[in-house]
């Protein structure tokens, strides 16, 4: 009898082994960011959709961490709110040892990867894919990428989620080699650009941004904004259950 | 002292016959060796203030400091053993940590005060360890406003308008019993502590020192910060100045 | 079998606030040799001399290598000392890992506290019978720590510890002031006159009993030993104009007790 509840006990740990989150519940969308003349320049919308319900219009996804340093997230809303929370102590952690040395852009870039990577490993993964944009210990510009499997690359423009496949070619082709001309000006043009063209295509995107710049004198996130958009083109599709 | 020898005195846990716990006395005789630290909670803000004695004129100015941050609007000003001041403002800072983590909110005076207090308790009631060497000042704004706290080596605490300990406690304590405290600021209150410091310091027994002088105020927009320069050279100036003065009346 | 009833052990206060068994483990630093640590704006650098318990043994090692930008040099217990080296290399890996930054010194120099401040406390516990001398480089330029079994880390110009290391720190004392400027030769020149006052009477500086280190901008930590001392200790005996005579071979200081770094 024993043995056979022995069997039993193990047949039930294989059928149900340990599991974590399976998956984001709260989502924000793509997070734009390219390198400039003057330092960096991120974007993200507004919105934290509930599935396909647009639950929150008026979620800030870009988050200064530093005099340097900003991070942009996409995916859930709730592990990027656990980093924040990680952030801030570490920053606070840094405010305290007054030592002279601050955590800059590419430390808080090994950190988060770090971050990811070990939780991926114990397969209970933050859902979120980052930017971290900013400053390297020389003053040039740095932006660099991690995702919730900790992945990491760095480029002159990153694009996450569905800009990814949207916004990236754009951004590639405007800003590609001519990183160290362009103005900021030029830089807002851009992602302004990219941006309009995910809130056409991406259905769980939101026309309220937010931009953010990181310089030398420091990170500036805007207030949210809207672009102007033409639908006029709308009425001549066909299909779609229109 | 008459109990010095009849082994009542060797351990924490045990009282001697008239109910007094000699170790934490002892203890306190480390905080008494140590250079003064003071604090003033004023109008609209908190002054920390030590008087850092140092032993040799190659050590980095600047450096070793006596009076650090434990979040961002804590400053913690100690005086005793150097080792045992660093393990009291990390245990502080972990409350401070720990309070945010649960209740997303910087911690209250009064909690960070009891806290500590149960902490530094503990270590005067088993014979497996030694009281603390070193009473901490805690200067903090809160939604109360600006408070001050002091923890001794007993673990017993109070809130304080101002506050002395180490050496020069009994000087500082009646120089600061002369303030007004409610009506001054702290930007005053920077020039006052620095008054007393110098005042309480004993130049025939100690020569050098290195002032110390942190404020957390409406100023600060209630941060912890060190005082900037100009106006540590301009208390320092009024220091001077008015010690001259009293110098002149003793004549 | 006690001096008094307050020296068994590190959680008891004496009537006057001491705590003797910190005090005795300080002496176990004065047992060592005597080593020197000194910096300028630009540089780190560390000296020591070095012991051999005999003809057939080789000399103890005194300074350790904890990073590219950070090393240490050692007198009292060297067993303890290398419990200590280990940590604080483990915290410089760590620091490269989590952050992709060289740890900054006072980080290691306030967890080398917090880790030792603990033996100060408990009952059961020793203090660490070992002083080190903490030199490195980081953003904020070069630093020089000195850590004591009090568990007391304190920055300097110029330090030294060790047996004898008093007639080393006369020599800083004096001279101090000039190092913020010097050229790292220099420096290590004046080290090696600060730790050649700790030598008794009979015994001088040679390439078998002396190590030298430096660290600083655009130089990783360094060791140099052996024959590749010779060049420094030459400039030093060129410089002297009025010194004694030299010396053969050391011979050997007494054997200390127990493990004591020989």
């Amino acid at each position: 009898m024993s043995s056979v509840n022995f069997k039993s006990t193990r047949a039930t740990q294989a059928a149900t082994p340990i599991t974590h989150s399976g998956g984001p519940v709260v989502t924000g969308t793509s997070v734009l960011g390219i390198k400039y003349k003057d330092g960096v320049m991120l974007a993200a919308d507004c919105l934290a959709s509930y599935g396909s319900l647009a639950r929150f219009r008026d979620v800030d996804r870009l988050q200064p961490v530093g005099e340097h340093t900003v991070v942009g997230a996409s995916g859930d809303i709730g592990d990027f709110q656990y980093v924040q929370d990680l952030l801030e102590k570490s920053m606070i952690h840094e405010f305290y040892t007054a030592d002279g040395h601050a955590l800059a852009t590419p430390h808080i870039y090994s950190y988060l990867s770090r971050l990811m990577y070990q939780r991926r490993s114990q397969m209970n993964p933050l859902w979120n894919s980052y930017l971290v944009g900013g400053l390297n210990d020389s003053g040039e510009p740095f932006l660099g990428y991690i995702d919730l499997i900790g992945t990491t690359y760095q480029s002159s423009t990153i694009a996450t989620g569905f800009g990814a496949y949207l916004a990236q070619p754009i951004l590639r082709k405007a800003v590609e080699g001519r990183e160290n001309e362009i103005t900021e000006e030029e830089a807002i043009k851009i992602i302004d650009d990219c941006m309009r063209v995910l809130f056409y295509r991406d259905a769980r995107s939101l026309n309220k941004f937010r931009r953010a710049k990181v310089t030398k004198e420091g990170v500036t996130v805007t207030e949210p904004y809207s672009l102007t958009t033409e639908w006029g083109f709308a009425e001549n599709i066909i299909g779609y259950g229109a | 002292m008459t109990s010095i020898g009849t082994g009542y005195d060797l351990s924490v846990s045990t009282y001697s016959p008239d109910g007094r716990l000699f170790q934490v006395e002892y203890a306190g005789k480390a905080v008494d060796n140590s250079g003064t630290a003071i604090g003033l909670r004023v109008k609209d803000g908190v002054v920390l203030a030590v008087e850092k004695l140092t032993q040799s004129k190659m050590l980095v100015p600047g450096s070793n400091l006596r009076i650090q941050a434990a979040d961002r609007h804590i400053g913690i000003a100690t005086s005793g053993l150097l080792a045992d001041t660093k393990h009291i403002v990390n245990r502080v800072r972990d409350e401070a940590r720990s309070y945010r983590d649960i209740y997303g909110i910087p911690i209250p005076a009064k909690v960070m005060a009891e806290r500590l207090g149960l902490y530094v308790q503990a270590y005067t009631s088993y014979s497996s360890v030694r009281p603390f060497g070193c009473s901490t000042l805690i200067g903090m704004v809160d939604e109360d406003g600006p408070q001050l706290y002091m923890v001794e080596p007993s673990g017993n605490f109070w809130g304080y308008h101002a506050c002395a300990v180490g050496k020069g406690k009994q000087v500082a304590r009646t120089e600061l019993e002369k303030l007004k405290l409610a009506d001054m600021t702290a930007r005053q209150a920077i020039k006052e502590a620095t008054r007393v410091i110098y005042t309480a310091h004993d130049e025939a027994k100690d020569k050098e020192f290195e002032l110390e002088l942190t404020w957390i105020s409406d100023e600060t927009n209630g941060r912890f910060e060190r005082v900037p320069k100009e106006l540590v050279a301009e208390a320092e100036a009024y220091a001077a100045e008015s010690l001259s003065a009293e110098m002149d009346d003793d004549e | 079998m006690f001096r008094n009833q307050y020296d068994n052990d590190a959680s008891t206060w004496s009537p006057q606030g001491r705590i003797h068994q910190i005090e005795y483990a300080m002496e176990a630093v004065k047992q060592g040799s005597a080593v020197v640590g000194l910096r300028s704006n630009d540089f780190a650098v560390l000296v020591a001399v070095k012991r051999s318990p005999g003809e057939l043994a080789s000399y103890q090692k005194k300074i350790f290598h904890i990073d590219e930008h950070m090393g240490i040099a050692i007198a009292g217990l060297t067993s303890d000392a290398r419990v200590l080296s280990n940590f604080m290399r483990n915290e410089a890996m760590k620091s490269r890992m989590l952050y992709d930054r060289p740890l900054p010194l006072f980080r290691v120099a306030s967890a080398l506290s917090d880790k030792a401040q603990v033996n100060t406390q408990e009952y059961g516990r020793r203090p660490y019978g070992v002083g080190l001398l903490v030199i490195g480089y980081d953003q904020t330029g070069p630093h020089l720590y000195e850590f004591s079994p009090s568990a007391n880390v304190l920055e300097y110009f110029a330090m030294s510890i060790g047996s004898r290391s008093q007639s080393a720190r006369t020599y800083l004392e004096k001279k101090f002031d000039t190092f913020v400027d010097a050229p790292l030769d220099q420096l290590v020149k004046h080290g090696l006159r600060a730790l050649r006052d700790t030598l008794p009477q009979d015994k001088q500086l040679d390439t078998l009993n002396c190590s030298i280190a430096y660290v600083g901008k655009d130089q990783p930590f360094t060791m140099i030993e052996g024959d590749d001392v010779k060049p420094y200790l030459d400039q030093l005996d060129s410089d002297d104009t009025s010194d004694a005579p030299s010396q053969p071979l050391p011979g050997n200081d007494s054997v200390a007790p127990m493990e004591t770094e020989a």
